[in-house]
This record gives structure tokens, sequence and C-alpha cells, in this order.
């Protein structure tokens, strides 16, 4: 393989660092609307008497600014980047890179006003009214065209690995969205499912856990393939567990989805092929997992001064965690327990705030700067004082639902001698209330965090080209 | 062929594919341009390299 590929000026930077801006802003955007209903729910006056501020519009705003605006833009972003950068060529197609920023940015204004106003198709993660989903489908395939477009005039003779699981979730959720958001409008802001009953909720959760599976975890994958390695500055721990990881973790995710809907009206043996298929689903997650921390051994020592490397690796760890955590809450036994409560609430956290959250952060202050002809960010010491802030209120959100959830899960269950309830519902609600106090201040923590980062991205970005260079180490 | 049947067939052939690629993604012949796809991270690092140092010699 030859090095004859263009210099760092030929690549398209200018969508990657819209995404990247986007990802900061939207980011502490959405998790602001999360620290507003968590604290809703520990002081319920915080609604105000106004509809438009009450939980049930707020919680999907707050679902969507984070997946759609703050997740979806960081993997935005770091794949142009990154698909950019191990292909040696160009994107594809400048239009159609500046559509999709302008085309995504479209449908998240149109989610934060349609949501608040009620409008809403009640499909969880999947909300949005029928236009601005048509929207979505358009915006993605000119998405998935740009990057195909680009892996195929590569200039190198491998597609890495990065690619392809960022192709894998750019796919993947094609499909599902496509599928799952069919309907038949009534109006322009109102229409009904085009499947019925258990099969509407079967396909619902098709696509919500495959939303978790590829869109928060094929994707983020891919970024912790890219910057894990260019960070730790060594390749990759196995690269052939990196290609069994991907087979294995498509192959796997597909078919989880049922355990969300243990217990209910869908056939037993498809809720057992969700489990069955959770739990196998442990080990590509571990593999990953064990592939991305195993990338430092030999420069540990690494981690006590970078703080980049900090927020890549306890990602990580947290993803470690989460994987362990589903695959055991999807065992029937201990859904029993864990469904509706407020562990479930916790599991996600430490998924989309340990993980999600975190890699992307750790990405970002690797990327941010080499977009605007710097190498470092403004202040290491804010980026540091950001990741305790991360870790503290990470910790604090998911030990608080752990708590509340398991608490509930047991009162809900206990029963009298004589077969009646021992608690009524809100003396389970009185139960958790210390519990949501210490979420919303995890929360808090964690968001100022992001403002923490928002100031020193701004110094970076206005920073002139070349003042912000690394020490030689 | 019945339903149970089909099924059976199926897993089968699934976890022989799983095998076929886990086989295929660790024999020996596919090591080193493995370890060329590992290195793609850092190809654009080795460029600037090139640029700042010419009589440095760039692993082809």
């Amino acid at each position: 393989m030859t090095h004859t590929s263009p210099s760092h000026a030929d690549y398209n930077y200018t969508v990657v660092r819209q995404f990247a801006i986007a990802t900061v802003i939207l980011g502490i955007f959405g998790m602001a609307v999360g620290v507003l209903i968590a604290a809703q729910l520990y002081w319920p006056q915080l609604n105000f008497n106004t509809p438009w501020l009450t939980f049930s519009r707020l919680r999907p705003l707050h679902t969507n600014s984070v997946i759609f605006g703050f997740g979806t833009s960081a993997l935005f972003a770091t794949s142009y980047y990154v698909v950019q950068r191990t292909c040696q060529v160009r994107l594809f197609s400048d239009k159609l890179a500046r559509f999709t920023f302008y085309g995504w940015m479209a449908i998240i204004v149109s989610a934060v006003i349609t949501l608040p106003l009620g409008y809403t198709s009640s499909k969880e993660y999947a909300e949005l009214e029928w236009p601005i989903d048509i929207a979505i489908a358009v915006v993605w395939i000119a998405y998935a065209v740009n990057f195909f477009g680009t892996l195929i005039k590569r200039k190198t003779s491998h597609i890495y690995v990065a690619n392809w699981f960022y192709g894998g979730f750019i796919l993947v959720v094609a499909v599902l969205h496509i599928i799952n958001s069919a309907a038949v409008p009534v109006d322009w802001l109102k229409s009904y499912s085009a499947y019925g009953g258990a099969t509407d909720a079967m396909v619902q959760w098709w696509y919500g856990h495959n939303a978790v599976g590829f869109l928060l975890t094929a994707g983020f994958l891919g970024m912790m393939y890219y910057f894990v390695p260019k960070q730790a500055e060594r390749p990759i721990y196995s690269y052939r567990l990196s290609i069994v990881h991907f087979w294995a973790l498509i192959a796997l995710y597909i078919w989880a989805g049922s355990h969300h809907l243990h217990y209910t009206a869908l056939p037993d043996w498809t809720q057992t092929v969700g489990m069955v298929m959770s739990i196998i689903l442990f080990a590509p997650s571990w593999g990953g997992m064990i592939n991305g921390i195993m990338t430092l051994s030999g420069a540990w020592h690494k981690l006590r001064t970078d703080p980049i490397l900090r927020f890549l690796i306890v990602s990580l760890s947290f993803y470690g965690m989460s994987t362990f955590e589903g695959p055991m809450m999807a065992i029937k036994t201990v859904n029993a327990l864990s469904h509706y409560t407020d562990w479930t609430i916790g599991h996600v956290h430490s998924g989309a705030l340990g993980w999600v959250a975190m890699v992307s952060i750790g990405a970002l202050y690797h990327m941010i700067p080499r977009l605007y002809g710097n190498t470092r960010m403004y202040s290491k010491s804010l980026m540091n004082k950001h990741f305790w802030l991360a870790t503290i209120g990470t910790v604090l959100y998911i030990v608080a639902m752990w708590i509340s959830g398991v608490t509930q899960g047991l009162m809900w269950s206990a029963v009298n001698a004589d077969g009646t309830l021992t608690y009524s519902f809100v003396e389970s609600v009185s139960a958790s209330k210390p519990f949501y106090l210490m979420r919303a201040i995890g929360g808090a923590f964690f968001l100022t965090g992001m403002l923490i980062m928002l100031y020193n991205v701004i110094k970076t970005i206005t920073a002139p080209n070349g003042s912000l260079i690394e020490e030689e180490a | 062929m019945d339903y149970g049947t089909f099924r059976g067939i199926v897993t089968v052939g699934m976890l022989i594919l799983f095998i076929g690629i886990y086989a295929w993604a660790y024999s020996p012949r596919r090591k080193k341009s493995y370890d060329e796809a590992a290195n793609l991270v850092f190809a654009d690092e080795q460029l600037k390299q090139k640029d700042k140092n010419q009589e440095q010699s760039t692993h082809e």
C-alpha cells in the first residue's frame, strides 16, 4: 500500500465541524430537559401548570434530543471524519454532506416544536409524526449514499473495522426506521400505525431495541475502534477479534427486542427467543469491550495523564457493566422484579451517560482541536473537571435508580398472608422520592460537565491555528 | 419438510457459518493484511512525518 493520500486540507471538515458543534449544543439542550423532568419528579410544581411543560410531553423531547440530537450528531461527525481519514479520500459528495446537516437540524427543530405541543405517534423513541418520519428517511438515505460512496472511492485496499460498524449502523437504522414508522395518516399531524395489537408491539420493540443495538451501540463501537487506538497511539488489541465481534454482534442484536415484552400478550416462545438471544449477546459485547480496553495494555500509565483516554476507557467500563446488566435483566425471572421499575431507567442511563455520552465526549475532545488546525484542547484541567463531574454524575444517577427500582419491584410484588397487596402504589412512590432527588443531582453534575466542555470548545475553536500543540510526550 | 426440521437446519447452518467466519478471521494467512488494516488509523500521521522528515522510511 502506498501513502499517496491527499493532505488534510483535501478532506471535507466543514460538515464534521458543523455536526461536532451541534453535538455539544444539542447535548446541553437535551440533558437540560432531562434535569428539568428529573426535578419535576421531585418537585411536581415545576411543570408550572403549563401543558407543554408537563413530564408527559417533555420526556419524549428529552429522549429525542439526546438520542437523535446529541448522539446521532456525534455519529454523523465522527463517521464523516473517520471514513475520510481511514479511506484517505474526501467525502463522496459535499452537497449531500451539506444536505444531511441542514436536513438533520431541520428534523431536530421540528421535534422540538411538535413534541411539547403534544403531537406524537406514541411509539417510544419513534414519537415523531409521519411527515417528520419521511424527512428522516430521506436524510438518512442521503447519509447512506454519502458514506458508502466514500467507501467505494477509497484509496486504501482495506475497509477499516470502524467503517464496518458505522456502515452496519447506517443500513440497519434505515431499515428499522422505515418499517416501524409505516403508518396510515389521518391528517398532517396524526397517523395510526400500520400494524395492530401484539404485532405492533413486537415491531415497535424490534425497532426500539435495535435503535439501542445499532444506533447507540454499533455506531459508537465504530467510534471506539477509531478513537481508542488513535488516542492510545497503538493499534487495536486484536483486529481478528474485531471481525468476529462485528459479525456476532449484528447477527444477535436483531433478535433480542422481544425481551421488552416479557409477560405480555406476545407469544411465550417469542419472549423466550428474546431472552436467549439477549444472554448470548453478552459474549460479543464483552469481546468488544475487552478488545478496546486491552488496546491500552503496556500503556496503562497514559491513563494517569490523559483525560481523553480516561473518558474512552471509562466509557468502555460502563459499556461492559451495562451489557452484563442487560442480559441479566432480560432473564424472565429477573425481569419479573425489574420490569416497569426505575431499574430500567438506571440501566438505560448507565449505557446512555456512561457509554454513549462518555465515548462521544472523548472522541470530540480528540477531534475538535484537529478540525481547527491544532492538536490539543484549550484546557486539560477543564477536561479533567469534566471527567470527574461526568463520572460522579453517572454513578449517582444509576445507584439512585438501582435502589429505587429494586425497592419498587419488591414493594409491588409483596403480598400479605391472605393474598392482598402489602403496599399501595403511592407508598412505593414516596419510598422512591429521596432517590429522585439523588438522580436529579447526578444529572445536574453531568450537565455541569457539559457546560464546562462548551466553554473549553469555544476557547479551542477561537484559538489561532497552531497555537494549541501537544507538548512532545 | 415440516417447520421444526426447517428451523433445525437453519440453526445448524448458522452455527457452521459462524464457525466459518471464526476460522476465516483467525487463519494465519490473513495476519499480515490485518496488521496493515489495524495501522490504517495511523496512516495520516505517517504521511505528516514523511513530509517533515524525508529520509525517514515509512512502512509500505
